[in-house]
């Protein structure tokens, strides 16, 4: 049906994907499973014409295309299930449903659609509006209109992220129904779980690179150990330090913010601790970060905490994003330093120079006192996050803190951060790189599907238990 | 990268200089179309306004109202807010100096009243800013629907009272209410059109508006706040209550200028009060890239332009609205060129 032959895509210098091919056959559902940036979104996008490949060739039904467009993909009938539906909330079922094709008759279109409905067993009010149903719910929308545009080749992207369990079990019968009607299925995944009980082939990608290709049935071992780098089996996590009094407590805690939320999650923290959230993005750290900052408030449960009540300086957070979410571009080095801890209500041009000029030097922050935040590499933005930590902060929560460093960097934050660390503080730690969370970490919490699936001290614990409860098998 | 300050005064000088050019160049090309020539307006507008002080002091009395709903409207853009309530604000700045202004005479000395009514006017202006920030803080209401709506209803409540409640004796008119008692103006000299009191009153403001935000603690999380409010947070700063503040502060001077109307200008309460100067002062501001120290200077020209642009009917036979052609083509230089750096930036 389809088949993609050396594909490469450079973005800069940065290379995403290098050489990865793959064959797709009709009646067929394919895998693609994989950790963070290993490739899987741009393959995805290069096949619906959203990014065009830098090299490599592309044959759909046995001749080479060019598959440059979004319209020439639609157009051969290649359709892609966005994790995040692409629909018009504020329309109704029915004109989602209409959106994007050919036929604008609402009558016919009604029959459709309740045929559709009828056929996969779902259950669609055509006159609701599309924002009050659930994301699966939108999702089967999405889903029909691909089905009723006779699309070929159907690509889902983490289909059960956010649904239900009787909606994801309703999507795999409709899946299997359209594989056995002669569709090729691409599913995007990295719970190995659903791999196992739908696929026919599997490819796994790692760092851009192709790492293994399996037929049913698939050895679980062996697509762990594709998925992930090799790694050895014993690690030297950081001595433990005098774990003491608790200093944020989570309990129970319910919230539907970002994209699957957080469910139930009760956790601990306490003084001396280092603790590494793991799991794929967007599993719940980053709101879990955002919740124990205070930055959100809990739907369900109590966070406490000793530092709530007193200086709020107490606790930091260093968000993953750096320029959009923890510093403010147009606002210079000095300048940030005042907005941190100025305690005079009026400043002159001078105010504050001697501590930024005192943080550029113990920081080896490149630029001078004036030097505004967007003209900081990244490196040096986070330096400069770095310097913003006021002393004595006890709760140090920190969103991907080595993102875009080189090894060099990412080893003297990690020195910084510790000497930062009073005896009685913690820091919290979220992370892509599994091996940064099993050195620096003393204890380690797993997300999956805004659960804690995985909680451990990291000397109890090893790479294959995390990785495997990163995919979601605990 | 690049560290030294001097590039960025010569880029500045650079946009200033690409955005006259471009502003010139369309009223020009305008001019050429319509076969008038610029050097004959530009001669006509400079003799209708620079040729005696009466004259000169006619476009200072438009520059106080435009200074001080610029200086309003410099806290609201820094801290990301689109003041679009400004009308409103002049207006009900207007209303509240005229309340104080009417109350039975003699109770209070008439320096005193004045004074005590420009701070009506302040507080009544300052409200109304509030209004719509609480209305987008605590109802989701963007400001510029709310200060959209604000606007239509204090122009009801001025329309009600001088058709209503504060009607001139007998007759209810267009003309506004009953003229102030001599003594509750804010007087000029002979041969001034502006009250020396209301040109030292707009110089304070600047000056305190400059000083509040480049100079102080304030100033900085406002501009943090109008940048990035997330990370803001993350300092301590609490968004919506420093967009309040300066909501208020901007509601404040464009109710001041209210107030001066009534009180230098009209000496009544007039329907049309505001005159239209909030909205220029967005123009204003907008030319002045959000910036404080050009915003007297381009007031300034604005003001002339209004003030000269009155002499093209009678010397030219030249429609008045001219002005608004240059002013209009100015801004859209001016967000053109600050538009393409962007672009350039980004890139």
């Amino acid at each position: 049906m389809i088949e993609l032959r050396d594909i490469h895509k450079h973005f800069g210098t940065v290379k995403a994907l290098q050489g990865v091919s793959l064959t797709v056959q009709p009646g067929s559902i394919h895998g693609i499973i994989g950790e963070n940036g290993a490739g899987k979104s741009t393959l995805m996008k290069i096949m619906t014409g959203f990014i065009t490949r830098t090299s490599g060739t592309i044959f759909f039904e046995d001749r080479e295309i060019p598959l440059q467009t979004p319209q020439e993909a639609k157009d051969l009938g290649i359709g892609m299930l966005y994790q995040e539906p692409l629909d018009f909330p504020q329309l109704s079922v029915l004109d989602n449903f209409m959106a994007a094709g050919t036929d604008g008759n609402p009558a016919s279109q009604r029959q459709v659609l309740a045929r559709l409905c009828e056929k996969f067993g779902f259950e669609l009010d055509p006159g609701a509006r599309q924002e009050k149903l659930t994301v699966g719910e939108r999702q089967q929308v999405e889903l029909m209109r691909l089905i009723r545009d006779k699309c070929k080749i159907l690509i889902l992207d983490e289909p059960t992220t956010g649904i239900s369990q009787a909606q994801q079990e309703l999507l795999f019968a409709t899946l299997d129904q359209l594989r056995r009607e002669g569709t090729a299925i691409i599913l995007v995944s990295h719970k190995l779980a659903e791999i196992h009980s739908l696929c026919d082939r599997v490819t796994v990608l790692r760092h851009g690179k192709p790492a293994g290709e399996q037929e049913q049935p698939f050895d679980e071992q062996g697509l762990l150990h594709a998925m992930f780098d090799t790694l050895p089996t014993k690690t030297s996590p950081p001595s433990q330090g005098i774990i003491g009094q608790p200093i944020l407590t989570m309990d129970k805690v319910v919230t539907t913010a970002g994209r699957v939320g957080l469910d139930h999650v009760s956790v601990q923290i306490k003084e001396g601790e280092m603790i590494g959230l793991a799991g794929l993005d967007g599993s719940g750290q980053s709101i879990f970060l955002q919740m124990a900052y205070g930055l959100l408030t809990p739907e369900q449960g109590k966070v406490t905490s000793p530092l709530h009540e007193q200086d709020k300086t107490m606790r930091v957070f260093l968000p993953a994003d750096r320029l959009r979410e923890g510093l403010i571009a147009g606002l210079s080095i000095r300048e940030h330093h005042l907005l941190n801890c100025s305690s005079s209500f009026v400043l002159t041009g001078s105010s504050g120079r001697a501590r930024s000029e005192q943080a550029i030097s113990t920081y080896s922050i490149l630029g001078n006192t004036e030097t505004r935040a967007e003209g900081l590499s990244g490196g040096n933005q986070q330096r400069l996050l770095l310097s913003l930590i006021p002393d004595g902060a006890r709760l140090i929560l920190l969103e991907n803190p080595t993102r875009g460093l080189d090894v060099q960097s990412g080893q003297w934050t990690w020195q910084h951060l510790r000497s930062r660390l009073p005896e009685n503080g913690a820091i919290v730690f979220a992370s892509p790189d599994l091996e940064e969370i099993m050195e620096q970490s003393t204890r380690i919490l797993v997300f999956f599907n805004g659960r804690i699936i995985l909680d451990r001290p990291t000397d109890q614990t090893d790479y294959q238990e995390v990785s495997r409860a990163i995919t979601g098998q605990v | 990268m690049n560290f030294l300050p001097s590039s960025r005064l010569s880029s500045s000088l650079f946009q200033f200089l690409g955005i006259t050019a471009l502003a010139t160049g369309a009223v020009c090309l305008l001019l050429f179309i319509l076969d008038l020539s610029p050097i004959n307006i530009a001669g006509a507008m400079a003799a209708g306004s620079f040729s005696s002080w009466l004259k000169f002091s006619q476009i200072l009395s438009i520059w106080v109202p435009l200074l001080l709903c610029s200086c309003g409207l410099l806290f609201t853009f820094q801290a990301g807010l689109w003041n679009i309530g400004i009308e409103g604000q002049v207006v009900m700045g207007a209303i509240a100096a005229t309340f104080l202004l009417r109350l039975p005479e003699n109770v209070l000395p008439p320096t005193v009243t004045i004074i005590f009514s420009l701070t009506a006017a302040c507080i009544g202006g300052g409200l109304w800013g509030i209004f719509a920030g609480v209305l987008k803080n605590r109802g989701g209401v963007n400001e510029i629907f709310g200060g959209l709506g604000l606007n239509f209803v204090a122009q009801g409540i001025i329309l009600y009272l001088i058709f209503g409640p504060w009607k001139r004796d007998g007759i209810a008119s267009m003309s506004g209410t009953d003229i102030f008692a001599r003594d509750l103006w804010l007087t000029s000299p002979a041969g001034w059109r502006v009250a020396p009191a209301a040109l030292v009153l707009a110089v304070l403001v600047f000056l305190l508006s400059w000083f509040l935000l480049n100079r102080t603690r304030f100033g900085l999380r406002i501009k943090a706040v109008g940048i990035n409010a997330r990370a803001a947070q993350l300092f301590h700063i609490k968004p919506e209550r420093y967009g309040l503040m300066a909501i208020l502060i901007g509601g404040a001077m464009a109710g001041l200028a209210g107030g001066i109307q009534v009180t230098g200008v009209y000496h009544r309460l007039i329907p049309a009060v505001s005159s239209g100067y909030g909205y220029l002062g967005l123009l204003v501001v907008m030319l002045a890239n959000y910036k404080t120290l050009p915003v007297p200077l381009i007031a300034f020209f604005f003001a002339w332009l209004a003030a000269g642009s009155i002499q093209l009917p009678i010397m030219l036979q030249i429609d008045s609205s001219l002005s608004g052609v240059i002013q209009g083509a100015c801004v859209l230089s001016a967000l053109l060129v600050h538009g393409l750096r962007k672009k350039k930036g980004a890139r």
